[in-house]
């Protein structure tokens, strides 16, 4: 218990950019072949270090075949809220799922953030018992507890969706929805705090991702295509908002930092149509706040022509390399919208301070299933993967890049196998962005998300703007 | 006439209301919060009547309680009673932080006074006034009221004014937080002024437990 309250954790976004840069990172990593344990890799992002860029320690899990995935913190900004204020929680603990296992491990990167440590495991047995969910996916620190979501029910298929857990103790708490209304698949979750609104989003259930795309299913556009708006506070369902079933894959959702706004960006992996890529704008119309929620189009990535023999067998046919942007994130004062191409291997950035009219601002290439882009550090040496998650510095300035998706999915993009490797772009002040040569980190396991020490733009929410 | 000792009750109760006022918790926050979400110093203002009115129902909830009770019992058996429940809430609250999961940032009249009731009494703000309240009632009874009911008895007027005084040290400085972090502070200010309220709010829980038995 602190006697000042946290300093990681900050009343508004702005002033969260002004924090100190983070010199460490946490990495999630995982075997594929689910021999081996998986592991949270400590990872140096001081530049001053002779160990920048590289892994100062790695803490095994105790199991294999977990799959970390997402993780995120026991508690953060939202805890400055003032319908339930507690400022002096820590930000202490990691919520490590393992998204194939559904087991859940917290991790203690006190007293030393450099050699984090398990501090509990909730097993499968307990979370499916308690939840009658499972493959545990995304955790989020919100102002009145730990928010997790998962993709299946306890048997692996549907409904997904979300419980909580107890922020100081990691109790399961049990479901969170009282009414989910049509709600089937599950992906992502975030909210408006400042509207007491939840947006979730949609992939499918474990029986349909668990052995990697089923063509079938996609080409009979069976995959996720909708958002779900909720109420958060009565904890039920309000609207969907439907994509069109051409839309395959809805998944991370990045809403508005600032707390007064009522808008956010998805992204959509692919399109039936013609294998282009797009982000989604959602909105409240109207000013009273009691407008109707909508969505749109705003950015259309098309897919890359390609020749047979380049693409892996999912893809031959059609003769074309899909950009399948798995992730997207959005910089704290959103201004700035990261756009990961998986497939073409290119990050994209956007201005939008418009939300409605994004404008391209930058455009890096790395990996990618065609290019095999290199690095500034090792240009000769083809990388396959591509920008996959992607994490951004409290100030905007940095933006750390992975390259393995979800083990059987990477298989079937990247047939050869993805060797691991985590990247940093730095970003220029009006906008554009270029890789920092003296940051390639090559990893043996496959490396999915960061977050940085002391929080990031997709770590934190914020109740005052 | 007022001896020294029930003036310096009534000062005390003036600033126990002042004390649960300056706590972020309690209220002031969350008026803050709703001008700036709104955008507009109305909303500030516009949550006082229900923060107050809340917080007011949560001390007389506890008084109630206590003037049932004293009809039974008499008032030793519930000065110790008080006393115990006091020690255990502050105890409870060195260990747990937890709250009332009532709202979130969207709230009417309604929904802020259910707030602002459930925040206090959670918190124990009632019953850390009780022992004031038992002091005066106690006085009033004569000084040599044997049996709680007589103490309770005079207790209706006596409870109003101790509610609309500490009420009154409350809402002033609940109104004072909001107005000065709103228009002036800010609430950067949050992060570094801050301290742990929860541990003296704990504290004050366990010293009131002492208190109650020492009138």
């Amino acid at each position: 218990m602190n006697w000042k309250p946290d300093q990681t954790f900050y009343p508004s976004p702005k002033m969260a950019m002004e924090a100190v840069p983070e010199k460490l990172g946490y990495l999630a990593q995982m075997d594929p072949a689910r021999k081996r344990p998986d592991a949270l890799a400590v990872v140096d992002l001081d530049p001053e270090s002779k160990s920048y860029g590289q892994i100062l320690s790695q803490l095994d899990m105790p199991n294999a075949g977990d799959e970390l995935h997402h993780f995120g913190w026991n508690a953060c900004s939202s805890c400055l809220c003032p319908s339930s204020p507690h400022p002096h929680m820590e930000r202490r603990y990691l919520v490590v799922p393992g998204l194939r296992s559904s087991r859940i491990h917290i991790v203690d990167t006190k007293p030393d953030p450099k050699n984090p440590k398990l501090a509990k495991v909730i097993e499968p047995e307990e979370v499916l018992k308690k939840t009658g969910y499972s493959r545990a996916h995304t955790s989020h620190c919100g102002p009145d507890g730990i928010y997790m979501n998962a993709l299946g029910s306890a048997e692996g298929k549907g409904p997904g969706g979300i419980f909580m857990l107890d922020a100081e103790n990691f109790d399961i708490k049990g479901r969170w929805e009282k009414d989910r209304g049509p709600q089937h698949l599950a992906y992502d979750f975030w909210w408006h705090l400042g509207h007491d609104t939840m947006i979730t989003s949609e992939w499918g259930t474990p029986d349909m991702v668990e052995n990697g795309v089923i063509p079938e299913l996609l080409m009979g556009g069976k995959y996720g295509h909708a958002l779900h708006v909720w109420d958060l506070r009565r904890r039920t369902h309000q609207q969907v908002l439907d994509l069109g079933a051409e839309q395959q894959m809805v998944l991370e959702l990045r809403p508005a930092h600032d707390p007064t706004e009522t808008y956010g960006f998805v992204g959509v992996v692919t399109s039936l149509k013609d294998l282009s890529a797009s982000v989604w704008l959602w909105y409240r119309e109207g000013s009273n706040g009691n407008g109707q929620w909508k969505i749109r189009k705003v950015i259309e990535i098309p897919a890359e022509p390609a020749a047979a023999e380049d693409l892996p067998p999912l893809l031959k046919g059609f003769g074309a390399v899909p950009p399948l942007v798995t992730d997207i994130n959005l910089s704290l004062d959103d201004r700035f919208l990261y756009v990961s191409c998986w497939g073409t291997g290119e990050l994209l950035q956007y201005d939008v301070s418009d939300p409605f009219n994004p404008v391209k601002t930058g455009s890096v290439r790395i990996g990618g299933i065609v290019k095999r882009a290199a690095h500034p550090a090792q240009p000769k040496k083809a990388l396959n993967g591509g920008p996959q998650m992607v994490e951004l510095s409290r100030d905007g300035k940095r933006v750390y890049l992975t390259n393995s998706l979800y083990a059987s999915w990477d298989e079937q993009f990247y047939p050869d196998g993805i060797r691991g490797w985590m990247v940093k772009l730095d970003v220029g002040k009006q906008g554009g962005m270029e890789l920092d040569k003296r940051f390639l980190l090559e990893t043996d396991l496959r490396p999915h998300q960061v977050h940085l020490e002391g929080g990031d733009a997709s770590s934190d929410s914020y109740c005052f703007s | 006439m007022m001896t020294d000792g029930v003036t310096m009750t009534w000062t005390g109760l003036l600033l126990l209301g002042a004390f649960h006022g300056v706590n972020p918790g309690m209220g002031w926050l969350f008026a803050v919060a709703l001008g700036m979400q709104e955008k507009r110093r109305r909303a500030v203002w516009r949550a006082m009547l229900p923060l107050g009115v809340g917080h007011g129902l949560a001390i007389v909830a506890a008084l109630l309680v206590a003037a049932a009770l004293g009809r039974m019992l008499p008032l030793e058996v519930l000065r110790w009673m008080v006393a115990g429940v006091l020690l255990t809430l502050g105890i409870y609250r060195l260990f747990r932080h937890r709250h009332p999961r009532w709202v979130g940032m969207k709230v009417d009249m309604k929904d802020l006074t259910v707030w602002s009731f459930l925040m206090a009494t959670a918190h124990g703000a009632g019953l850390m006034v009780l022992p004031l309240f038992l002091g005066i009632a106690a006085h009033q009874a004569g000084g040599h009221a044997h049996h709680a009911m007589q103490a309770a008895n005079s207790g209706v007027m006596t409870g109003l004014m101790v509610t609309l005084v500490h009420g009154a040290g409350y809402l002033v400085v609940t109104a004072l937080a909001a107005a000065v972090v709103f228009e002036k502070l800010g609430v950067g200010l949050l992060r570094k002024a801050w301290f742990n309220l929860d541990v003296v709010w704990a504290a004050t829980l366990i010293a009131t437990a002492g208190l109650t038995l020492a009138f």
